[in-house]
């Protein structure tokens, strides 16, 4: 008897153990990034635009990455979105099941697929078309990537909508679009809330995708056609440089994007009782 | 003019259909794409050239990938080695038992950790990894600068946590309770019931979170290539560098105007991503659409 | 015979004696002051209305209730005599000593052999360090519910495949090899083609000889069929109970009264 007590004890004894690494790893990581990253943190990076030599320790901040970046991630959310919504409520209420089967492997496949190689194919993309790096190229490529997420998200949150809620509907003789438009959506507003903050989140801080089609730039862009400074390549390239004085940056830098994937992490989860009024339990 | 209510039905169905189909297809497409540009490197080059060569020469049009497959998949496999026992763990920890508020907590943060993007994994990962490499590895007598496989192993780990982690637990969790009841009813203990019935029904599952976390590690970029050290050879230590595909990519496209062919290698070690990580997405969730059939 | 005097007063005395069992689920109170006396060796039939609690006090007998998240309960259950609620016990025996048989049979996800052979192995049983002992167990008890010439070729092939007849008295048959001294059965016979749960309540009525067997039922025919004693549970709490000839043709209550005549179920 005593060996399956043992045995009980040594697995209890792992199992915390492999919990605490786990929790611990999340502490670390971002203990770390907080102390070595908080004195270098100060307001005039988050107000100020780099100057000419700010990678080599010269004076401005992150601003034009932070806003770089919010132009981005916003491009890309409302086309993903945009395409997004429409697709799940399609497969949901409207094809075939060979179709939705498809579809959904296809986009868990395509929800594995690295950034890298969304971004090398993006590339392909604009040397095919002879265009430069730019805002613009950064919205798709990042749009691509954040598609699948968007599609899965929202098409499981329409999956849990009870098919009596349908049949409600159209025993009221509304039309299929009217019922996926208008009744569907409505139940599953707080998911697609939920879903689309977490893609932004998703989104804002990969770096691979929008190395190789956005370039860098000093300056806030003011067309789609102009390269753009974001704030993964930001953090990214101030760690590269020989001067410690901007490596320190790159640590306050990382402590900014932090907060905001933070921030959309804590607004997806208050937005699901915000959002959650007319929803039927 | 007002168009009817059936007809903007039928006008949705017809715009709707071929989006999602265009969607659906959009992996072909990217590697239809990715295959066309590698054509030219595939047709002055063996296959077998490419893969197994260790020659890498772009300058003098030597394009073997072997290095880097070798390295990706280096890395990949330790950082399972040391996710898939952790995860494993921890799930049944947090699924079978920790009381709620605990599980909350702890659930809460591997969500968090999940949302840490790539960048900042890998800076942590030359603040912290790196430097503690070095000195493990003085004790093992190896010199290094610590920009190695093992770094690159423990970053990826840390990086697919939660996503093993979610899928366990959600396959741990479908265990229906008359099952684990039938356990407890025979006399068995906690620890009895889940070792020999909830870890053998979810065993399927679990292989599927493997496979799924197996891929994602493939494919990782930024975070790897910040501290595995990028040298184009294979390693022979755990505390030798490495250069795994997604960071040849990351790092030489800037290249690929000024030599030859260059763009097609770098396209095709990206199709090469391409087919691996479909390949196992696949895989696993097929194992798992399996899993859950057999248990309906 | 020869009993002697200590083995007529066990043979004699209550199995089972529940003093004061209340249950709540959360902030609902689901069993009310439950007090209860279950011979040795007989069926005592649990009957009521669906809803009342007769799952909940089955699964207090052998503690199986704690399983259940947000469950409270307050009471001494004396199992020969010896309070099984007390802290000091250990759990997994007295599930041994109690065995539970549920409504819809829950076969474990392992072969039919290993299924028997679960019971004995992880509670360390003396008997299968005999040669043999595992396929020994697993025979005797196939056969003491009527499965062994049906499964016999079989033993090694998944527990799932059987018809659900053939779960059930594999669940029975699993039940019995880690020597029980009760059976507590949960409705064994209601999610049962007719043939089947024919079979099965045939199995337990045979078994009653040997063991101490608690049988919830809905309906009351299947009662009045099976019952040496019978416990009326209303809305949580026993209205009456007795031996099953007393009960069922002469009730002293009001509520069984309505209840025997079908007033409502």
């Amino acid at each position: 008897m005593n060996g399956r007590i043992l045995e009980e004890q040594l697995f209890n004894a792992l199992m915390l153990s492999a919990t605490f690494v786990v929790v611990g790893s999340l502490l670390v990581v971002v203990g770390v990034i907080i102390i070595k990253g908080a004195p270098a943190l100060s307001l005039t990076m988050i107000t100020e635009t780099s100057s000419g030599g700010y990678l080599l320790g010269g004076a401005g901040g992150i601003l034009n990455a932070i806003i770089g970046s919010l132009y981005l991630i916003a491009g890309s959310i409302g086309i993903a979105s945009l395409i997004g919504l429409p697709v799940a409520i399609y497969l949901n209420e409207y094809a075939g099941t060979k179709l939705t089967h498809f579809a959904r492997l296809s986009l868990d496949v395509l929800y594995g697929i690295p950034s890298i190689v969304y971004g090398a194919f993006a590339f392909t993309l604009m040397i095919v078309l002879g265009a430069r790096e730019s805002l613009l190229w950064g919205i798709i490529t990042v749009a691509m990537l954040v598609l699948p997420i968007v599609i899965r998200g929202i098409d499981e949150v329409i999956q849990t909508v009870p098919s009596k809620l349908r049949d409600a509907s159209f025993s009221l003789g509304a039309t299929q679009l009217e019922t996926g438009f208008k009744v569907v959506t409505r139940q599953v507003i707080p998911g697609i809330v939920t879903t689309v903050l977490l893609a932004l989140g998703r989104g804002i801080g990969d770096a691979a995708s929008v190395l190789l089609t956005v370039g860098y730039s000093d300056i806030i862009p003011t067309s789609l056609n102009n390269p753009v400074a974001t704030l993964p390549l930001a953090i990214f390239f101030q760690l590269g440089s020989p001067y410690p004085h901007a490596q320190q940056r790159a640590y306050a830098s990382a402590i900014i994007l932090l907060g905001l994937v933070v921030m959309f992490s804590v607004a997806a989860r208050f937005s699901t009782a915000r959002f959650s009024k007319f929803v039927i339990r | 003019m007002r168009i009817s209510r059936t007809a903007k039905d039928l006008l949705a169905r017809r715009l709707l259909r071929p989006l999602a189909i265009l969607v659906s297809i959009g992996v072909f497409a990217i590697g239809f794409v990715l295959l066309a540009k590698s054509a030219p490197l595939l047709v002055s080059n063996s296959l077998q050239g490419l893969l197994f060569s260790q020659l890498w020469h772009p300058s003098r049009g030597e394009f073997g990938f072997y290095a880097f497959i070798v390295g990706t998949v280096e890395v990949t496999l330790l950082s399972m080695t040391f996710a898939g026992p952790i995860c494993i763990l921890t799930s049944v920890y947090v699924s079978e038992y920790a009381a709620k508020r605990i599980r909350d907590a702890v659930i809460s943060m591997i969500d968090l950790l999940a949302g840490i993007p790539s960048v900042v994994i890998g800076l942590w990962g030359v603040l912290v990894v790196v430097p503690a490499v070095r000195y493990v590895a003085s004790f093992a007598g190896y010199s290094t600068t610590g920009y190695s496989v093992l770094a690159g192993g423990v970053v990826l780990a840390i990086m697919v946590f939660p996503s093993v982690i979610s899928v366990t637990q959600e396959v741990l969790r479908n265990v229906p309770f008359s099952m684990r009841e039938a356990s407890a009813g025979l006399g068995a203990t906690k620890w009895q019931t889940v070792k020999y019935v909830v870890v053998r029904k979810s065993a399927g599952g679990i292989l599927a979170a493997i496979i799924l976390g197996f891929s994602r590690a493939f494919g990782e970029t930024m975070a790897v290539l910040m501290v595995v050290g990028n040298v184009a050879k294979v390693p022979s230590s755990l505390f030798d560098p490495a250069y795994p595909l997604p960071a040849l990519i990351a790092n030489d496209y800037g290249e690929i105007m000024s030599i030859p062919l260059y763009d097609s290698a770098l396209l095709f070690a990206a199709l090469l991503l391409l087919l691996v990580v479909a390949a196992f997405t696949l895989m696993g969730r097929l194992v798992l659409i399996r899993v859950q059939r057999r248990s309906a | 015979m020869g009993l002697t005097t200590q083995e007529m007063i066990t043979a004699l005395s209550p199995h089972i004696c529940v003093q004061d069992l209340n249950v709540f689920y959360g902030d609902t109170q689901v069993l009310r002051n439950v007090n209860l006396l279950i011979p040795r060796r007989q069926i005592t039939a649990i009957i009521g209305p669906s809803g009342c609690g007769k799952s909940t006090l089955l699964r207090s007998l052998n503690r199986l209730l704690e399983l259940t998240a947000g469950v409270k309960l307050s009471c001494k259950i004396l199992v020969d005599e010896i309070d099984i609620m007390d802290p000091s016990v250990d759990v997994t025996a007295i599930r041994k000593k109690l065995s539970l048989i549920a409504q819809s049979p829950n076969p474990l996800p392992m072969s039919i052999r290993d299924n028997v052979a679960y019971g004995p192995r992880i509670n360390g049983m003396q008997i299968l360090r005999e040669p043999n002992g595992v396929d020994g167990v697993v025979e005797r008890c196939l056969r003491s519910t009527g499965l062994w010439d049906e499964v016999r070729d079989r033993l090694n092939g998944p527990a799932s495949r059987l018809s659900i007849g053939q779960q059930q008295r594999l669940c029975l048959a699993r039940a019995l090899a880690v020597d029980p001294e009760g059976l507590l059965c949960d409705e064994p016979t209601s999610a049962l083609d007719p043939i089947s749960a024919d079979r099965v309540e045939k199995l337990l009525k045979s078994l009653s000889t040997d063991y101490t067997i608690v049988w919830v039922t809905h309906t009351l025919r299947q009662a009045r069929r099976i019952a040496d004693n019978v416990v009326f549970l209303f809305m949580g709490h026993v209205v009456e109970q007795g031996p099953a000839e007393s009960f069922f043709n002469s009730p002293k209550e009001a509520t069984t009264k309505a209840y025997l005549e079908g007033a409502f179920s």
